[in-house]
């Protein structure tokens, strides 16, 4: 069976062992903030189905998202679809096979996390 | 003897499971979602806390409707795939990772169909 030397094994990675670098930080993060962004797709359906319900309930889902918490939680998931959104043409860059020497792959990380925090500014300032 | 082919009885046994449909799936969604975003975020933006009347008139518009719509699916369709690798990349005890597996594939489905749903009602 495949299983009987389960547990006995030594488990990788030793992430521990590793000094912190720009591609590990940036790809935890390309989870944390896809997984964080589940909470912001729930906010907008439910905004939408209170929409679509009557005006009343529309008010009630529209000052819950326009509340401070409502609007930290909104600003938060906006950063995060931010960065997402470069750091996945990030990696559809690489799926090309371009931009994965080191050296570029690192640059590329700063100009995510920079680009994500100018990108939601700019959304602000515009919406 | 079986008049399976060594193919055929082997094929979605290995621990893949499937082959590169997950992955292409993935990047497909991925590059749908490059002007979605963009062109779903924006009037969202524009219409959070502009009221209903702004709202309604604003998605009864077909553009914003189907862009919308498209995005909900896309953007579920997405979350789905995502969501199902961090499952399986962390969650170990097999009752756990298939119950997480299937609450994940059913929560999808409810919140992308929900928002489809919504869109079309305020539409037509």
């Amino acid at each position: 069976m495949a299983d009987v030397n389960r547990g006995n094994r030594p488990l990788s990675p030793h992430l521990s062992v590793y000094r912190t670098q720009m591609s590990m930080l940036t790809s935890i993060t390309h989870r944390i903030t896809g997984i964080g962004l589940t909470l912001g797709a729930v906010l907008v359906v439910w905004w939408f189905l209170a929409a679509s319900t009557n005006a009343a309930y529309f008010e009630t889902a529209d000052a819950v998202l326009t509340s401070w918490f409502g609007s930290l939680i909104l600003i938060g998931s906006l950063w995060a679809l931010c960065y997402h959104f470069l750091n996945g043409i990030r990696h559809l860059v690489w799926d090309a096979g371009r931009g994965l020497e080191l050296e570029a792959a690192k640059k590329s990380g700063i100009a995510v996390v920079a680009g994500s925090v100018v990108l939601t500014i700019l959304t602000l300032l515009v919406i | 003897m079986s008049y399976l082919t060594d193919r055929k009885r082997v094929q979605g046994l290995g621990s893949a499971k499937s082959g590169t449909h997950h992955f292409i799936s993935q990047r497909v969604t991925a590059i749908a979602l490059i002007p979605l975003v963009v062109l779903f975020v924006l009037p969202f933006g524009y219409n959070l806390g502009a009221g209903y009347d702004h709202v309604i008139a604003a998605y009864s518009h077909p553009i914003n409707a189907i862009i919308a719509a498209l995005f909900f699916i896309t953007v579920f369709t997405h979350l789905r795939l995502g969501l199902q690798v961090v499952i399986e990349d962390y969650v170990h005890g097999k009752m756990a990772r298939t119950a997480l597996l299937l609450a994940n594939i059913l929560f999808c489905w409810l919140f992308g169909l929900s928002g489809v749903f919504a869109v079309a009602k305020i539409a037509l």
